[in-house]
């Protein structure tokens, strides 16, 4: 539906434009502690109230929305870098030992919950935001690989390829000219929707301490913050929790109204 | 179905495998030594020698490696290098927090989701409908911990019905420990009922059009009876195959949601051992949790294969 399309697009676009203001202005430093002014709640100078440092909320967020941003963006990349390629090699040797690897190694990747890839590449090189983006990023692998395959496989057997196939076209050239182009809108779907996911998975990591070290503001961490507060302080936890919400509703509402625009056929498998 | 079972069986052992070889080399190549981490900085030489040889750091990479698996296999995970108890022991007792958790919030998520699912699929199109999935959309974009903490804002600060956290035990029987996970529960089922509510939906619309259903009503049920005696019986193939999966997203989960309600579990148990350089810790623990995702994912594929001749066929 057109209403999702556009309800979601806006949602998402207001974050984007938040991140990217923040790069050239914000209501208040993020970073200027003001202890006078801790623990505001909403006010006409303070729009989201202060928290415990008497640091602005809404800048805060603002300047989150940047890491968030980045790392889901990041992470999907990844994803789609390493996972496109798989799936269309996969589809182009269907049946073949190569194909076998790529989907049983898939497979594996599934069977280590992306905490616990997290948790792992913790315990090696320490908790950060890049650590944050790999332990996301290879989750994101076998999705794009096992999506990219599944649609690669029944385009395999359409006429317009086997043509291609009599032409003399090698399998490496079908795929990019021909299997890719007709996959991507699927792509950009479940793009969207991992990129929700991936801003999900970062605000948890960082409210663990896995995620965005200080000073780097975080979503997540904001929460962090919060829980101990909660009682005396619920804004503290309400608006980054707020910032999440509408970020991912935002992001899974332009999916979804993408799906129906771009092929109201298609139908996206949303775990 | 023999045959079919049989290949899946060495396909899980070779995942296992493969998993097991992943998780020890992350570990071995994880900097810092236990040993000197145990005993400080000011340690003499020889006592470090000494406790390097104990823990079995001085045997090559191979040896430790088959050490570990054979001794998992037996049931002996070896011995913590901070709590010097049996890893085995630490994690029973974490278990006995994790799984229940796990349990009770696909119980309450499969109790929420049946009928979200089956009432909006009923009313397709209608407000109801379009209320239900309005819900799920919601649902799905809630990070359970930030639901975590409103639960407890709500129902242990200002209502006082629950506990803010931590975990009062089974000894004081089933009830009271229950009590004291509800609030964790309900936090972890509430994304997985929303996701569990738009597939009952659509499983159930997709076995709707079909023929069979057509031939109920021509038979004289009701739209009501058909639903329920033909409708929802097909519908719930896909449905069990998402729970299956869902246990992974449901351990995982609970690893953060422990952190909000200090639950003594697995999930607790893995950050301790991390900041501790405990390992040995980490290691198994990681290893148990992919064990059984791996081992669930194999249980529903074979009850899929039991239900679902064609599947044996393709295998």
């Amino acid at each position: 539906m057109m209403r999702n399309l556009i309800l979601g697009g806006v949602l998402t676009a207001v974050f984007v434009i938040a991140a990217l203001l923040s790069f050239v202005w914000t209501p208040f430093d993020h970073t200027s502690l003001n202890i006078p002014d801790k623990l505001q709640t909403p006010n006409v100078t303070h729009l989201l109230g202060t928290d415990h440092f008497g640091r602005d909320i809404l800048s805060m967020i603002m300047v989150g929305a940047r890491t968030s941003i980045a790392v889901a963006l990041v992470a999907v990349t990844i994803g789609m870098g390493l996972g496109i390629p798989l799936g269309l090699s996969a589809a182009a040797r269907r049946g073949g030992w190569l194909d076998e690897i790529i989907m049983r190694g898939n497979d594996l990747i599934f069977a280590f919950p992306s905490l616990v890839i997290a948790i792992l590449i913790t315990a090696i090189f320490g908790a950060g935001a890049i650590n944050a983006i790999i332990a996301i990023g290879i989750f994101n692998i076998p999705v794009f690989a096992r999506i990219t395959r599944g649609a690669a496989l029944s385009l395999w057997e359409r006429e317009f390829i086997l043509a291609a196939r009599v032409a003399g076209k090698s399998a490496a050239r079908i795929s990019v000219e021909h299997i890719l182009p007709n996959v991507t809108n699927l792509l950009i779907v479940q793009g969207t929707i991992q990129f929700s996911l991936g801003i999900l998975a970062e605000a948890g990591l960082s409210y663990v301490g896995l995620g965005a070290q200080p000073p780097t503001p975080s979503w997540g961490r904001m929460l962090a913050d919060a829980q101990t507060l909660v009682s005396i302080a619920p804004h503290m936890a309400l608006m980054p929790g707020f910032a999440i919400i509408l970020t991912v509703l935002g992001l899974n509402l332009m999916g979804d109204g993408l799906r129906d625009y771009l092929d109201p056929r298609l139908r996206v498998a949303r775990l | 179905m023999l045959r079919y079972a049989l290949k899946r069986f060495v396909s899980l052992v070779i995942s296992l495998c493969i998993a097991s070889l992943v998780i020890f080399t992350v570990i071995e190549v994880a900097p810092g030594d236990p040993a000197s981490f145990m005993l400080g900085m000011n340690a003499q030489p020889e006592t470090l020698a000494a406790l390097r040889t104990e823990l079995g750091l001085n045997t090559t990479k191979p040896e430790r490696y088959l050490g570990w698996i054979a001794g998992m296999l037996t049931g002996d995970f070896g011995t913590s290098y901070t709590y010097r108890t049996p890893v085995s022991d630490m994690i029973t007792a974490r278990l006995w927090v994790s799984l229940p958790l796990a349990l009770y919030a696909l119980t309450l998520s499969t109790l929420i989701a049946f009928p979200a699912g089956i009432y909006a699929a009923a009313r397709r199109g209608q407000a109801g409908d379009i209320g239900v999935m309005g819900a799920t959309q919601l649902g799905v974009a809630v990070p359970n911990f930030w639901f975590a903490m409103m639960l407890v804002l709500i129902f242990a600060i200002n209502l006082r019905w629950f506990s803010a956290g931590g975990f009062s035990g089974w000894d004081k029987g089933l009830l009271g420990g229950l009590h004291s996970l509800t609030l964790p529960a309900i936090a972890l089922a509430l994304p997985q009922a929303a996701i569990l509510a738009r597939v009952m939906r659509s499983s159930l619309l997709d076995v709707l059009g079909e023929d069979y259903m057509r031939t109920a009503r021509a038979k004289g049920l009701s739209a009501r009876q058909a639903l329920w005696r033909h409708g929802l019986r097909n519908a719930l193939i896909p449905v069990l195959t998402i729970i299956g999966l869902q246990f992974s997203f449901l351990l995982a989960g609970s690893i953060i949601i422990e952190q909000v309600f200090y639950l003594p579990g697995l999930g607790r148990l893995v950050f301790q051992s991390i900041s501790a350089r405990d390992l040995i810790v980490v290691e198994s623990v990681v290893m148990l949790l992919v064990f059984s995702v791996i081992v669930v994912n194999f249980l529903v594929d074979l009850a899929y294969a039991a239900v679902d001749p064609r599947l044996r066929a393709r295998a």
